[in-house]
């Protein structure tokens, strides 16, 4: 039996790390041995006893069954079923600890095995070296933004001609959008699995604020901030298939980095783009799209003849939800906080408009619906939103909460039933594309809904990338209507 | 039942900070608030049972058992008997583990105790942050961290 013990400290809260590891079906995304992975017989993928099959970046295969796995511990231990090396009573367990005092995390990972011993050497390097180590540094790449590049980038060179130089909007701490500093980072050639990008324009979301002033636990400081760029593919990274220098393509999704003019992604998180969706458009409407995709057909199947209550009617969501619940059949009545903003959400769509103001909202709701209440709510306000959406419901309701822009709903537990037995959804959107087959599908059906005009989206601000705390402010005091996108001016349209 | 949890990275291998930890009978040489220990009828240091009486800086007496040492695992586990604060069954292991690839050490200082409910705040604070914590810190500096 051969042993193997392997372990790092990497730069980033527990929370940030385990995150990414607990998914026992999402390894592909950070691994660069690893370029597909699906879980058989539709098991969920924290449920022991699962078997996640992995496509290897070289073509071979993998076939690993989950153990046991804690969020007590943060660890899980798995066995491999089959795979192509001379290895056999494979077991593995992966563990992280929390540094108390420097908020960083102890990575261990170790495995024993049966080998036969003429090949044992070249099986432990390879197991050591190509999947423990390579993964505790694909991990710490992606949580650490590039912010060692970004150190050590120089200006008007270029080390040698696969390495670009590229310019980033680093958010030095957490705080108000002052934050943002410009730097020069050199961006290596992809990883095998990654391609590297030359990002045109790049979406500016209101997580990004949350990220910017450290309410949400995605990304920590300094680091560059962006969930959201379509541009051109300018290297593709060994193994990937699918994509070729010169190709249009866009992601939304962590990790963050996409305020920057050049950048490496996992190949399996960003998406081509058809001819009818320009970069500007893409990077305005991919998450926002995909979001109300999700929340509309997935979080809540929403059906002709219902009647949904959108709070934000004229924001970045809030307008695509109207357009698209209008076009489902059902009856969209919009909530917007400014009487100047009733115009635009007619326009989305809304049958009815409501600006709380004399009339409460719970009371213009009942007016509408006869007192009875609407079938199902899509509230991204949060704290200021929460009652009242509760009280708007029908009995049996479904109240969707994507978004807190008002700040966190706090100690809403499960102590007593629900008031008028509704049911609360608080997805996280992430957990809906983060298969290549699920961001294909939901993706699919966003740029379908924008050539068949059943959306319009309206990218009606646009900044050069230098400027971002400057739409970090316009989106902040919601002056914005519609998308907000950054431009680098890498590729012309 | 409160839990208490601090640790860090030392930039020296599990053995060297091992040679110092292992020593149920050094907390003063490294631990800035102990001033004095010995150990109860001149038992070996890592002999399972033994108890180490020690004085604090401040003047508190604290008696506390060895229950288990291992040089396999770099872990000791020890109770306390007799101590100023209002803990009972108070358990506590401290653990040090390999970080492989830049050859340093993690020590994770862990405990669970009882105590009434009234006092359970101040006394996290103390063990986690006083105790262990700043132990940690202290023993951390003196391998140049």
């Amino acid at each position: 039996m051969v042993k193997l013990f392997r372990s790092t400290v990497i730069d980033a809260p527990l929370a940030d790390v385990w995150r990414l590891l607990r998914d026992f079906n999402g390894h592909h995304a950070w691994h660069p041995a690893i370029s597909h992975s699906h879980i058989e017989d539709g098991k969920s993928a924290d449920q022991i006893g699962a078997i996640r099959c992995f496509t290897l970046s070289d073509g071979g295969t993998v076939r690993e069954r989950l153990l046991s796995l804690s969020d007590e511990d943060h660890s899980f231990t798995y066995e491999i079923v089959d795979c192509d090396l001379p290895i056999s009573s494979y077991r593995a367990r992966l563990e992280l600890k929390p540094v108390t005092d420097s908020h960083q995390t102890y990575w261990m990972w170790s495995s024993s095995f049966e080998t036969p011993p003429e090949q044992e050497t070249e099986v432990m390097e390879t197991v050591s070296r190509k999947i423990y180590e390579a993964g505790f540094q694909s991990i710490r790449d992606m949580l650490s933004n590039d912010i060692s590049s970004v150190e050590h980038g120089t200006t008007g060179q270029t080390v040698n001609e696969n390495v670009l130089e590229a310019k980033a909007m680093v958010a030095s701490h957490f705080g108000g959008p002052e934050v943002f500093h410009e730097r020069a980072m050199e961006i290596s050639p992809p990883s095998p699995g990654q391609v590297r990008i030359r990002q045109h324009a790049i979406g500016v979301n209101y997580v990004d604020i949350y990220c910017r002033n450290g309410s949400f636990d995605l990304v920590d400081v300094p680091a560059v901030l962006g969930f959201e760029a379509a541009g051109e593919v300018d290297m593709v990274g060994d193994g990937v298939t699918g994509f070729h220098t010169g190709q249009r393509v866009a992601y939304a999704c962590p990790p963050s980095g996409a305020y920057a003019s050049i950048r490496n992604m996992n190949a399996s998180l960003v998406v081509p783009l058809p001819e009818h969706v320009s970069l500007e458009l893409a990077a305005g409407a991919f998450l926002k799209g995909m979001t109300a995709e999700i929340l509309l057909h997935r979080v809540h199947r929403l059906q002709p003849g219902e009647s949904a209550l959108i709070y934000a009617a004229a924001g970045g969501v809030g307008h695509l939800l109207c357009q698209w619940a209008k076009h489902i059949g059902a009856t969209v009545i919009g909530c917007t906080s400014r009487r100047e903003k009733i115009g635009a959400a007619k326009q989305a769509g809304c049958h009815h408009v409501i600006v709380p103001g004399a009339t409460s909202l719970v009371s213009q709701i009942n007016e509408i619906t006869d007192g009875q209440g609407v079938d199902v709510i899509f509230d991204g306000v949060g704290k200021d939103s929460f009652r009242n959406s509760v009280n708007s419901l029908r009995k049996g309701g479904h109240l969707v909460c994507y978004g807190e822009s008002s700040g966190r709903v706090n100690n809403w537990g499960l102590e007593q039933p629900m008031p008028k037995s509704i049911t609360i959804s608080r997805p996280y959107f992430y957990d809906y594309i983060d298969t290549p087959e699920t961001l294909k599908t939901v993706s699919g059906n966003l740029f379908e809904a924008i050539e068949k005009r059943i959306i319009n989206i309206q990218v009606n601000h646009k900044f050069p990338l230098a400027d971002v705390a400057k739409a970090h402010r316009l989106l902040e005091g919601r002056q914005s209507t519609g998308s907000i996108v950054l431009l680098s001016g890498q590729v012309a349209e | 039942m409160p839990t208490v949890y601090a640790s860090t990275l030392i930039p020296a291998s599990v053995e060297r900070v091992w040679t110092t930890v292992r020593d149920f009978n050094a907390l003063p040489s490294w631990h800035p608030l102990i001033a004095q220990s010995r150990i109860e009828g001149y038992r070996p240091a890592d002999q399972v049972g033994c108890i180490r009486a020690f004085r604090l800086k401040d003047g508190g007496f604290i008696r506390e058992q060895l229950l288990s040492i291992s040089d396999l695992k770099h872990s000791l586990t020890y109770s306390i008997l007799e101590s100023p604060m209002s803990v009972r069954d108070y358990l506590a292991t401290i653990r040090l583990m390999p970080v492989t690839d830049t050859n340093s050490t993690v020590v994770e200082w862990g405990a669970e105790f009882s105590c009434p409910v009234d006092q359970a705040a101040t006394l996290v604070e103390l063990v986690e942050q006083g105790v262990f914590q700043g132990g940690l810190t202290a023993l951390k500096q003196r391998f140049g961290g």
